[in-house]
């Protein structure tokens, strides 16, 4: 029986191979790094989810961009940065031209990447994660933190914490915290704190929470104790609802924690419950709900029963962040077929799209975005691209705007920037300049 | 100061007990078969995501029976398909085979169940006690969930140990740890043992998860969790059951100290990059204790004829 059953498998495995259609040409490849289980994958799934149902929106209403068919296929890595470069490695030739760029969802897997990824010719886009200075695109040419790094999300939630208490004059004497994850991610924060602090004469507290992020009484018991007068969160996947769960068995008020925008999700807060009320988080511009292009998705997709997650789940936090990022990719595929032909980019020509990227505000109301973002406009000198945030507290319930925009302030970030980006070159032996195709 | 450090080793006594409900499961196992179960963690992930999804859908009372079942069921075909086939075998080939359920049931567990985080309800308030406040300022903080995880965990030990040393079966596990094949010859079923030494540890993997996934809501970093019973089983022994709790209570105080009074100044001292020692400051811990005891405080000394 055994081996009926074995013949059996062997064939239709043999068929699939067989039968399985020859990539066509007029097709553009892009990978999908996804956690879709693992200690992080309550954050993983809606993210790539997003990012799915936005390439096949593209392809089931526009045909393709510009009649090119979006091509992708997932590999799971469960935010293991060896397994997630081994995923880069396996994908990055796939598809007629290669793959058109990376979202690697992982700050880790970024590092990795950065030097592959100038070799191999295929741009990096961390969307509001990776290194902060690879903002600078005369170092990190294939590099695209667009729309916030993290100097940007501690600087606007500084702003605001400053704002709150009269002025950053009066952060004098006060004691700030960060609980962070002790991953290069997690420490990106700090410069930022440090060069603040310096500036305006408040004390810092780095508390670190080792991977997954389950262990923090002894980090929350330091925080009762020193009794920070405000506390950053720097955490991912189930880091986040564990440190707002201590936050509330040591009595912190969660009207003083802030957490960055990889802690300001649905998951992070939901497992918390009504422990979880006042905590406030940094946007990556957008908050939750469904908006305008949720009607095309509807139509084109959930009404078709192939979306990739539940209906209800389209309006999360993380599952918006996913269609953003995706929509962000496919536009600087269309830029650069504006220069190069409505073929399947390269990479290398997709990277000249994405540092050529201008989202006007009436270019975000024709591709449905109104309301969620802000445009965005990338050069060589800047591949982030956007600098603003807002603060969202959650109500018990929901994610409720609780602040107007801020932008980061540049005249601390910039120079900053350009002294991590020279040394980085100085390191790898770069010589800077921005690439001209 | 003192009413810091009270309160630190407070908490890492009361974590110290959750780790001890891990450790136990690998215990009850090595005890009866020699085997290392290193799917134990894997198991306490499968057993709260059963309770968590079944009480979504029914009073907790009535899921938490029906995910003893199931724990039983999966004792069943853990005997039937695997360790019936591996008997007498090396104990490197049964941890290997544990090695590979740990990871089915991890794959296993979240494509029936799911890889959101769900909650498991026992009902607990979570806001903390404050005893001593005339004493220390600010009082004394206690988390009420782990005074029940104190309270289950006695209850257990309690339990198995009656269930040990008095009952036929106790006794015939008893058998089964020393020599499964002189057990076997004086008649003692060794499958029917290891069904129902795997099927106490599912239950037990059942209180540990409850109490964990209570804690931290119930997900997949749960199974993690079992690394923490490691340096537990080296420094209290794999064959003791008061080893596991005492091994518990010193890894959990232990590591808490750590990481809130040294670490901070390791970190000053040498300019470290990080400072979260607690997860390996453990290990340390376990091994200095090995230097002076071997076998672990409690655990069995092996002395073989050569």
């Amino acid at each position: 029986m055994m081996k009926y059953v074995g013949t059996a498998v062997a064939v239709a495995l043999g068929g699939a191979v067989f039968t399985a259609p020859a990539m066509a040409q007029n097709e553009q490849f892009i990978p999908a790094l996804v956690y879709r289980t693992g200690a992080y994958a309550p954050n993983g799934v809606p993210f790539a989810n997003g990012i799915a149902d936005y390439y096949k929106l593209v392809n089931a209403r526009d045909n393709g961009i510009n009649g090119v068919r979006i091509v992708t296929e997932e590999c799971e890595f469960g935010y293991a940065t060896d397994r997630g470069v081994e995923c880069y490695e396996r994908l990055k030739k796939n598809g007629p031209t290669g793959a058109a760029y990376v979202i690697p969802l992982s700050t880790g897997v970024t590092f990795a990447l950065t030097e592959k990824t100038t070799t191999d010719q295929i741009p990096i886009i961390s969307m509001g994660y990776g290194r902060s200075e690879s903002r600078d695109g005369s170092v990190f040419q294939w590099n695209f933190p667009l729309l916030g790094t993290y100097w940007t999300a501690s600087d606007i939630i500084l702003q605001h914490i400053a704002k709150k208490e009269g002025g950053f004059d009066k952060l004098k004497g006060k004691k700030i915290a960060l609980v962070y994850h002790d991953s290069p991610y997690g420490k990106e924060p700090i410069a930022l704190l440090t060069e603040r602090a310096k500036r305006h004469g408040f004390e810092t507290m780095f508390l670190p929470v080792t991977h997954p992020g389950v262990e923090q009484k002894a980090t929350w018991l330091q925080i009762r104790q020193n009794r920070p007068d405000y506390v950053l969160l720097w955490g991912w996947g189930v880091m986040n609802s564990t440190a707002i769960k201590e936050a509330v068995a040591v009595g912190y008020p969660r009207e003083k924690l802030y957490g960055v925008w990889w802690s300001g999700a649905e998951p992070d807060v939901r497992p918390a419950e009504d422990g979880a009320k006042g905590y406030n988080a940094v946007t990556l511009q957008h908050t939750a709900g469904q908006f305008k292009l949720h009607e095309d998705l509807k139509k084109f997709i959930y009404d078709k029963s192939a979306g990739s997650a539940k209906w209800e789940e389209t309006g999360e936090i993380l599952y918006v962040r996913g269609l953003i990022n995706a929509m962000l990719g496919v536009e600087a595929i269309r830029t650069a077929q504006a220069k190069f032909g409505n073929k399947p980019m390269t990479g290398a020509q997709v990277r000249w799209g994405l540092e050529n990227l201008n989202i006007t505000e009436a270019r975000i109301k024709e591709l449905g975005f109104e309301g969620v973002m802000k445009p965005i406009k990338v050069t060589c000198a800047d591949h982030e691209g956007a600098r603003t945030g807002r603060i969202q507290t959650w109500d018990g319930k929901n994610w409720q705007i609780t602040s107007d925009w801020y932008v980061s302030d540049d005249n601390v970030i910039g120079p900053m920037v350009k002294e991590a980006a020279a040394k980085y070159a100085a390191e790898k032996k770069i010589t800077p300049g921005c690439l001209t195709n | 100061m003192l009413g810091p450090i009270l309160e630190t080793l407070i908490g890492g006594l009361m974590t110290g007990v959750l780790y001890a409900l891990v450790a136990l499961g690998f215990v009850l196992i090595f005890k009866a078969s020699g085997v290392f179960n290193f799917a134990q963690g894997s198991m306490v992930l499968f057993a709260a995501l059963s309770v968590a999804r079944l009480s979504e859908v029914m009073p907790l009372i009535v899921a938490v029976l029906i995910a003893i079942v199931i724990m039983v069921a999966l004792a069943y075909a853990i005997e039937f398909l695997v360790l019936r086939r591996l008997v007498n075998q090396e104990g490197i080939i049964l941890f290997m085979a544990t090695l590979g359920i740990a990871y089915f049931l991890e794959g296993f567990g979240e494509a029936v169940w799911g890889s959101d985080i769900y909650k498991i309800n026992l009902g607990i308030s979570k806001n903390p006690l404050f005893l001593f406040e005339g004493i220390f300022p600010g009082g004394l903080l206690i988390d009420r969930e782990e005074i029940a995880a104190a309270v289950a965990c006695a209850i257990l030990v309690a339990g198995l140990a009656i269930f040990f040393q008095v009952t036929r079966v106790g006794r015939a596990l008893r058998a089964v740890a020393d020599d499964h094949q002189a057990a076997q010859s004086v008649g003692i079923p060794l499958n029917y043992i290891w069904l129902i030494v795997w099927a106490v540890s599912g239950i037990v993997a059942i209180a540990a998860g409850m109490v964990w996934g209570s804690k931290l809501g119930v997900q997949f970093s749960i199974s993690l969790v079992a690394l923490k019973a490691l340096p537990v089983l080296i420094l209290g022994g794999f064959t003791s059951i008061p080893g596991a709790i005492i091994g518990g209570l010193i890894i959990g105080a232990g590591e808490k100290l750590a990481e809130v009074l040294l670490s901070p100044m390791l970190v000053k001292w040498f300019d470290l990059a990080g400072g979260g020692i607690e997860n390996w400051f453990a290990y340390v811990l376990a091994l200095v204790f090995l230097l002076f005891r071997p076998q672990g405080l409690f655990g069995e000394r092996i002395i073989e004829r050569i």
